[in-house]
C-alpha cells in the first residue's frame, strides 16, 4: 500500500472536481458560441466561464493531478515514502487556499480577465494572490519531491534513477525554471498594481514575462503524461518500453528546449525586436523532436505488446492491443491526437503562417489538441488505472469508463477541425458571439461554431462519464484488494549506459544559459528603454 | 547508447523535417525578407487622445499611391470604423490604444496585430482585391469585445486623394 495514498487521493479528487466544474462551462460556451439561446446567457457569464474555464482546466486541474501523480510515481518507483509529509500537506493546504481565492474572484465577476491575465485588464488582487498561493503549493510539491529523492540517492549510491522519477524530476526542472517568469511578473508587478500601491505596469514586460512562464507550461503538462506514456501504458497493454535510455534523453531534451521559445506566442506584439523573435523561433523548432522520438518508441512499446501475444504480422499487432482498456484506449487515442496537434503547432510557430491564424479559433482548436487531449485523456485513462488502486476499490461503471476516451476523442475531433477551418476564416478566438454588425463574411462562420458546438457536448457527456466514474468508484466501489501498481519493464535494462543524462544538475545549468541567451538582452534593451506604464481597466 | 536500426532512420527522417521547416523560414527570412512583424515605438497611453497624429485617425493617401492608415482601437471600437484604401499599393497601418490590449485582424488577409497600450504598431501590406473587408478585435478586451469591429474598402483610387475623413 502506498504511504501518501491519502496526499494523492487529495491532490487527485480536488483535480477531478475542477475538471467537472470546468467542462460544464465548456458545454454552455460551446453552444453560445453557435448561437443557440440558453437561460443565463450573457455577455457577463461567457467571459467569466471563459475565465473560469481556463483556469480550473490549464491550472488547477493539471496541477493537481501532477502533483498527486508525482508522490504515486515517486513513491513506487524509489520503493520509499516520501519525507517531509507535513510539507506535503501544507503545500497541499496553501495551494488549496490559493484556488478558492482564485476561485471566489473569478465566479464573483470581479476576475473576467482570461487565464492569460493580460494586463492593463485588472482583476481583484485575491486574483493574482491566490494564483500566487497556487504556484507556492506547487513549489512547496517540488521540494518535497526533490528532497526524497536526494535521499533516495544517497540510500542507493550507484543506483540508476527510475525512469517514471526522471520523468518527474524533468518536469519538476520545467516547472521551476517556468514559474520564475510568472512570479515575477505577479509578485512584483500585478499584484501591488491591483492593491493600489503602484499606479502602472508595462503590459509589454508582462506579456514576456508571462510567456517565458506560458510555454514551458505546456511541458509541464506534457512531462507527466510522457510518464505515463512511457512507464505506465506499455505495462498497461501487456509490453515493453522500446528503449529506456531515449526516455531519458527525450526528458532531458525538454529540460533545455522548452523554456528559450516564449516569443512565439509574441509574434505579432510591437515592442519586441524581431531578431528576438527569430532566435525563438529557430530553438522552437527542435522541441518538434523528443515527440518524433517519443511517437516510435511508445508505438514500438505497444508493437512488443501485441508480438508477446502472438502477433506475426505487419499490423496484426494493433489487434492485440487492449483497445477496451479505458487506461490503453486513452493513451493510444490521446497520442493520434497530439500527432495532428504537433503538426498545427509547427506552423503556429511559423511566423509567417501564424499571421494568418494568430488569435482566431484555430488557436483553441490546436491546444485542444494537444493539452486538452494528449494530456486531459491521458491524465482520465491514468485515473481509471490508479483510482481504483489507491482507493482499495473496484472500478465501479466500468462500461461508461470504457467508451468514454472513444467519446471523448470524436468530441474532440469534431471540435478541433471545426475550429481550425473557422479560425483559418478569420473568427476570432474567445468571443461571444459574432453578429459584427450583420457582417456577412462573419455569417459564414456559422456552420463550422455548429459543428464545434455538436463535439461540445459529446466532450460533456465524456467528461460527465469520467466524472460519474471517478465518484462512483471513490463512494460505493465494492472494496477489494486490487493488483499493485507496476511500470513497465524496458526491453534492456540501461545499465551504465549514458549516465551522463541522469545528471540533472548538469542539464539545468544548460537549461540557464539557454534561457539567459533568450532572454537576458531583450530583458536588459526593454528596461532601459523608455516605456510608459499602464493604468488598470476593469471592462467586465 | 544502442538504438534500434529502424529507430535511428526515424530520428534522422524527424532531423530532416525539422532542418527542411528552419531552411524553410530561413529562406523567406533572409532571402525573401520575410521578417517576423515587428515595430519598437512608444507612446504615452495617456496622451493618445491629445496626440497630433492619433488624435487624427484616418487614411492618408501619398503622392506616390501609397496610403497610410492611423487607426486607434480603444473599448470597444476603432477609430474610424470605415477605412478606405487603395488597391495594389502599399498601405502601412499604424495602431495604438488608449485603455487595454486589443488586436486588430484583417478577415481573409494576414493583416493581423496585437496592439498594446504604450507602444505603436505598425505594418505594411498591399491588397490586391478589391472589395470589403471585416476588421476585428481578436484580443479579449472586455465585455463588449466581440462587438469591435470595423470596415476596410479597398478600391481603386487616384494618388494625393481621398481616404481621410
Amino acid at each position: 500500500m502506498i504511504e501518501s495514498r491519502r496526499l494523492a487521493l487529495a491532490n487527485i479528487w480536488v483535480a477531478i472536481s475542477a475538471f467537472g466544474v470546468a467542462a460544464a462551462m465548456a458545454l454552455m460556451q460551446a453552444l453560445s458560441r453557435a448561437d443557440l439561446d440558453l437561460p443565463w446567457r450573457s455577455e457577463r457569464m461567457y467571459y467569466l466561464s471563459v475565465t473560469a474555464h481556463g483556469v480550473l482546466m490549464a491550472i488547477v486541474f493539471t496541477t493537481f493531478f501532477i502533483m498527486g501523480l508525482g508522490y504515486v510515481v515517486t513513491e513506487k518507483s524509489l520503493r520509499r515514502p516520501i519525507t517531509m509529509k507535513k510539507i506535503a500537506w501544507g503545500s497541499f493546504w496553501v495551494a488549496m487556499i490559493g484556488t478558492l481565492m482564485v476561485a471566489w474572484a473569478i465566479l464573483w465577476g470581479k476576475a473576467s480577465v482570461l487565464y492569460t491575465f493580460y494586463p492593463p485588464l485588472k482583476a481583484h488582487p485575491l486574483f493574482y494572490i491566490g494564483a500566487a498561493l497556487l504556484v507556492i503549493g506547487s513549489w512547496g510539491w517540488c521540494w518535497v519531491i526533490v528532497d526524497t529523492y536526494l535521499r533516495w540517492k544517497r540510500e542507493n549510491a550507484g543506483a540508476r534513477t527510475p525512469l517514471p522519477v526522471h520523468g518527474y524530476l524533468a518536469t519538476i526542472i520545467v516547472w521551476i525554471l517556468a514559474t520564475i517568469g510568472v512570479a515575477a511578473e505577479v509578485l512584483l508587478m500585478l499584484i501591488p498594481w491591483s492593491m493600489g500601491i503602484t499606479e502602472k505596469v508595462d503590459p509589454i514586460m508582462a506579456r514576456i514575462l508571462f510567456w517565458w512562464f506560458g510555454h514551458p507550461l505546456v511541458y509541464f503538462w506534457l512531462l507527466p503524461a510522457y510518464v505515463v506514456w512511457y512507464t505506465m501504458a506499455p505495462k498497461v497493454a501487456g509490453g515493453k518500453l522500446f528503449s529506456d535510455p531515449l526516455a531519458r534523453l527525450v526528458f532531458v531534451l525538454f529540460i533545455l528546449l522548452s523554456t528559450p521559445v516564449g516569443f512565439h506566442h509574441q509574434f505579432m506584439d510591437p515592442g519586441v525586436e524581431a531578431g528576438w523573435k527569430l532566435f525563438h523561433t529557430f530553438n522552437t523548432m527542435w522541441i518538434l523532436f523528443p515527440s518524433f522520438i517519443t511517437a516510435f518508441t511508445v508505438i514500438a512499446s505497444f508493437e512488443v505488446a501485441g508480438r508477446l501475444k502472438g502477433a506475426t504480422g505487419w499490423f496484426d499487432w494493433l489487434e492485440e492491443l487492449p483497445w477496451g482498456n479505458p487506461t490503453f484506449s486513452s493513451v493510444a487515442l490521446a497520442m493520434i491526437m497530439f500527432a495532428v496537434g504537433g503538426f498545427g503547432g509547427a506552423i503556429n510557430a511559423s511566423f509567417g503562417m501564424n499571421a494568418m491564424i494568430h488569435n482566431t479559433a484555430w488557436v483553441q482548436g490546436h491546444f485542444h489538441m494537444t493539452v486538452g487531449t494528449a494530456v486531459a485523456l491521458t491524465f482520465m485513462g491514468i485515473s481509471y488505472y490508479l483510482l481504483p488502486k489507491l482507493l482499495g476499490r473496484e472500478l465501479e461503471l466500468s462500461l461508461l469508463a470504457r467508451i468514454q476516451p472513444y467519446l471523448w476523442f470524436a468530441g474532440m475531433l469534431l471540435f478541433a477541425v471545426a475550429n481550425h477551418l473557422t479560425g483559418l476564416a478569420g473568427m476570432p478566438r474567445r468571443i461571444y458571439q459574432f453578429e459584427y454588425a450583420g457582417s456577412q463574411i462573419a455569417d459564414q462562420w456559422i456552420s463550422g461554431t455548429g459543428i464545434s458546438a455538436l463535439g461540445g457536448v459529446l466532450l460533456f457527456v465524456s467528461a460527465a462519464c469520467f466524472v460519474a466514474v471517478m465518484f462512483a468508484t471513490g463512494l460505493a466501489g465494492k472494496k477489494q484488494e486490487q493488483p499493485a501498481i507496476e511500470f513497465a519493464e524496458p526491453l534492456e535494462e540501461p545499465g551504465d549506459k549514458v549516465r551522463i543524462l541522469d545528471r540533472m544538475g548538469l542539464w539545468v545549468a544548460l537549461a540557464a544559459v539557454l534561457i539567459v541567451a533568450a532572454y537576458a538582452v531583450p530583458i536588459i534593451q526593454h528596461l532601459s528603454a523608455e516605456t510608459f506604464g499602464s493604468r488598470g481597466f476593469s471592462p467586465f | 547508447m544502442n538504438v534500434d536500426f529502424y529507430e535511428k532512420i526515424w530520428m534522422w527522417a524527424a532531423l530532416g523535417i525539422i532542418v527542411v521547416f528552419l531552411a524553410s523560414i530561413g529562406f523567406t527570412t533572409f532571402g525573401m525578407a520575410v521578417q517576423p512583424p515587428s515595430h519598437v515605438e512608444m507612446i504615452d497611453p495617456e496622451t493618445v487622445r491629445t496626440d497630433p497624429e492619433f488624435s487624427q485617425p484616418g487614411v492618408t493617401v501619398h503622392e506616390d499611391g501609397s496610403a497610410t492608415v492611423v487607426v486607434q482601437a480603444m473599448l470597444f471600437a476603432f477609430l474610424p470604423n470605415e477605412i478606405h484604401v487603395p488597391r495594389g499599393q502599399p498601405v502601412t497601418f499604424r495602431l495604438t490604444s488608449p485603455d487595454v490590449i486589443h488586436g486588430f485582424q484583417i478577415v481573409g488577409t494576414n493583416g493581423n496585430t496585437m496592439v498594446v497600450p504604450g507602444y505603436v504598431s505598425q505594418f505594411t501590406t498591399t491588397f490586391s482585391r478589391a472589395g470589403e473587408y471585416l476588421i476585428v478585435c481578436n484580443e479579449y478586451c472586455g465585455l463588449g469585445h466581440h462587438n469591435m469591429s470595423a470596415k476596410l474598402i479597398v478600391e481603386d483610387m487616384a494618388s494625393g486623394t481621398g481616404g481621410a475623413r
